[in-house]
């Protein structure tokens, strides 16, 4: 009988010490079947697919995955995967990291990759917090919130992931929860197939250390907070800045069609060395 | 190749795409920033990758990425930039993947002098990244070696899948000499190893009898785990004693049983000299001008050991060479770091250091004085 994740199975390397090492509960999970099933959706070759992470509990999906994987330093995936795409710029490349990781230590590396609208998909799972290492601040912990680093409240001002990417010059920004696995799904097969650098921006939430300092202290309630919480960006429209206050607004925020990196840089090579043989690309995408 | 008057930075540059780097990543930095625009220029020509990244941690970065990817890589940088390296040189050092540093180095610490020569970043060279780990360091003294060093860099580094530093210092950077390059033939390129096992049987990280697994590139069918946690033959993350100790020691022994061939030098009247001058990098040129005074004007018998490897330290041939000698001057444009190396080897009372750590060079003349020296 087939099993009815019989695709995204074959994926995984079984031969690697299972169970995972992530919290019963985890959104990270989650994102890892979204990212999965896209594979799967878009017909990806395995050995065409690469996944890069840098350090933290997203950092150690890579590994449970039959691709070409790297698990790299904390905040450089991107720079890693840049190099790895100007070398393989066949390759589908998707950098898998957390909130800190991407935006406090990588946060440079997140805006270079955004300007250059390099050619990967970025998804950033957002859980407010530093999970691995016990539950301290990031950059996207809410004002107010209780953390192990922020015992008397945390009083800095949260860092707007997609606004931020857009600013940047991602070519293609989405933000989505671990709650709306089906739109989650979608949002991250359109990011792979987006010739850019396209951002997901999957909330989350750590109810090991966030959650259990703040009052949410179960899976079940915070994936009730992430319904609560979030709005469609359709939705968002008819409302006024102020009741959408602390929401989570969920959609493709941006989605245009900007020159590519590793293209522009076969430009360059055709003006330095004479026209060049058409690089390779998956059929999907039609030739160019 | 005919002869030409060129710079030691763009030797370095020609050395490297002659030996294959088709691949560099860097951030600009003086004295060093030369090597990155001529890389800028070249590499396209040959279809090869170019690309200046925001700063030297995600230019090592990119390295390691597009090594990964198959391309032979490197960057180029000054002091500060190689401090800012130093964690993702780590992870090239446990993830095993070849890639070459250039170090042209400049007065420090901080900021320093940056266009003033120094040799101070031996010992970064050798413990910059945390932990312990083996060090390869070349240190050319002349355009030429420029060149012929860092072909030497990229085959270390294939070969023995690991990060090779060049530290050149300011003075050889920017030099200008007449040098008669030599061709680089396919039979003096090393490249990394392929696996010749099928996908489902390749051990990235395995213990074959060369002690250097082989390396498949990303995207050729060899799917596999690269990380900087301490890793099993299979790549993935272990804490087992019985897989990690036996990592460590073939970490260091994959350099250990290549000494001979890493350490290079050239000796000059050593044989039967009473005073042996040892110096690398650009005060190779002021010690063997003072040797030449040493002998001309005071009849001394007096021997040069130039290092052109710094790390491994040829222990070996500086204990043999020292052997006889009553004094040993250790000439270096910093406080003593190749110095201490060659204490530990000779024994500190046979030892004069003449360092300076003032963006000068140091000159024939004070090498003389320390020959001379009570």
């Amino acid at each position: 009988m087939k099993r009815h994740d019989q695709g995204t199975y074959e994926y995984l390397r079984h031969h690697k010490k299972f169970p995972h090492l992530w919290c019963a509960g985890c959104g990270i999970g989650i994102v890892m079947g979204s990212l999965l099933r896209s594979v799967q959706k878009l017909e990806l070759e395995q050995d065409d697919v690469a996944v890069i992470s840098g350090i933290g509990c997203t950092g150690r999906m890579p590994v449970y995955l039959d691709f070409n994987t790297m698990h790299t330093t904390h905040g450089r995936a991107l720079a890693f995967a840049t190099g790895l795409k100007l070398a393989r710029p066949e390759m589908e490349i998707i950098v898998v990291m957390g909130d800190g990781d991407a935006l406090a230590i990588g946060g440079n590396h997140f805006i270079h990759a955004a300007r250059r609208n390099i050619d990967m998909t970025a998804i950033v799972v957002n859980n407010n917090i530093y999970g691995m290492t016990g539950g301290q601040s990031s950059p996207t912990t809410p004002l107010e919130a209780s953390t192990a680093t922020a015992p008397y409240g945390h009083v800095e001002q949260p860092f707007p992931i997609c606004e931020l990417a857009m600013a940047a010059g991602a070519s293609f920004v989405a933000r989505s929860t671990v709650y709306h696995v089906t739109e989650l799904d979608r949002l991250v097969e359109q990011a792979i197939r987006k010739n850019g650098f396209a951002v997901v921006e999957a909330m989350s939430y750590c109810h090991t250390t966030f959650g259990r300092a703040n009052n949410r202290r179960t899976p079940a309630d915070n994936m009730r907070f992430l319904k609560e919480a979030s709005i469609t960006q359709r939705a968002a429209e008819k409302e006024d800045a102020d009741s959408l206050e602390g929401k989570i607004v969920r959609g493709v925020l941006r989605d245009e069609e900007l020159p590519e990196f590793t293209d522009l840089y076969d430009q360059v090579i055709e003006r330095a060395h004479g026209p060049i043989t058409p690089r390779k690309r998956r059929v999907r995408r039609g030739w160019v | 190749m005919t002869v030409q008057l060129l710079q030691g930075n763009r030797a370095c540059a020609l050395g490297a795409l002659a030996v294959g780097c088709r691949f560099f990543a860097g951030y600009p930095i003086t004295p060093s920033s030369e090597i990155a625009e001529i890389m800028s220029r070249e590499l396209p020509r040959l279809g090869g990758k170019f690309i200046q990244m925001e700063d030297e941690i995600a230019s090592i970065a990119a390295v390691i990425g597009a090594s990964v990817g198959g391309l032979k890589a490197m960057t180029a940088t000054s002091g500060p930039g190689f401090s800012l390296m130093q964690e993702n040189i780590g992870y090239a050092v446990v993830a095993e993947i070849p890639c070459v540093i250039v170090n042209v180095m400049r007065a420090g610490p901080s900021t320093g002098l940056p266009t003033s020569p120094s040799q101070g970043d031996v010992m970064q060279a050798r413990w910059g990244t945390h932990g312990d780990h083996p060090s390869i360091a070349l240190a050319p003294s002349s355009v030429s070696e420029a060149f012929d060093l860092t072909v030497a860099a990229f085959n270390f580094a294939e070969k023995l899948r690991m990060p090779v530093f060049v530290l050149m210092d300011e003075v050889v950077g920017h030099m200008r000499e007449r040098v008669d390059l030599r061709e680089v033939e396919p039979k003096d390129i090393i490249n990394r190893e392929m696996p010749t096992v099928p996908p489902e049987w390749y051990e990235p990280f395995g213990n074959p009898p060369s002690d250097v697994p082989p390396l498949a590139p990303f995207g050729e069918g060899y799917r596999f785990h690269v990380t900087g946690l301490l890793h099993d033959a299979r790549g993935f993350p272990t804490s087992r004693l019985d897989e990690i100790q036996p990592w460590v020691e073939r970490l260091f022994r994959k350099v250990d049983r290549s000494q001979d061939e890493i350490c290079m030098w050239e000796a000059d009247g050593v044989e039967d000299a009473r005073v042996l001058v040892v110096a690398y990098g650009s005060t190779a040129r002021s010690a063997r001008q003072a040797v030449k005074i040493a002998r001309a004007r005071y009849g001394r018998k007096v021997g040069l050991l130039k290092l052109k490897t710094l790390w491994p330290f040829p222990e070996q041939v500086v204990a043999d060479t020292a052997e006889n000698v009553q004094r040993v001057v250790v000439a270096e444009m910093n406080l003593g770091q190749i110095a201490l190396e060659v204490e530990r080897v000779v024994g500190r009372s046979k030892v004069l250091r003449v360092g300076r750590a003032d963006g000068q060079i140091v000159t024939p003349d004070q090498i003389v004085d320390a020959m001379r020296a009570p």
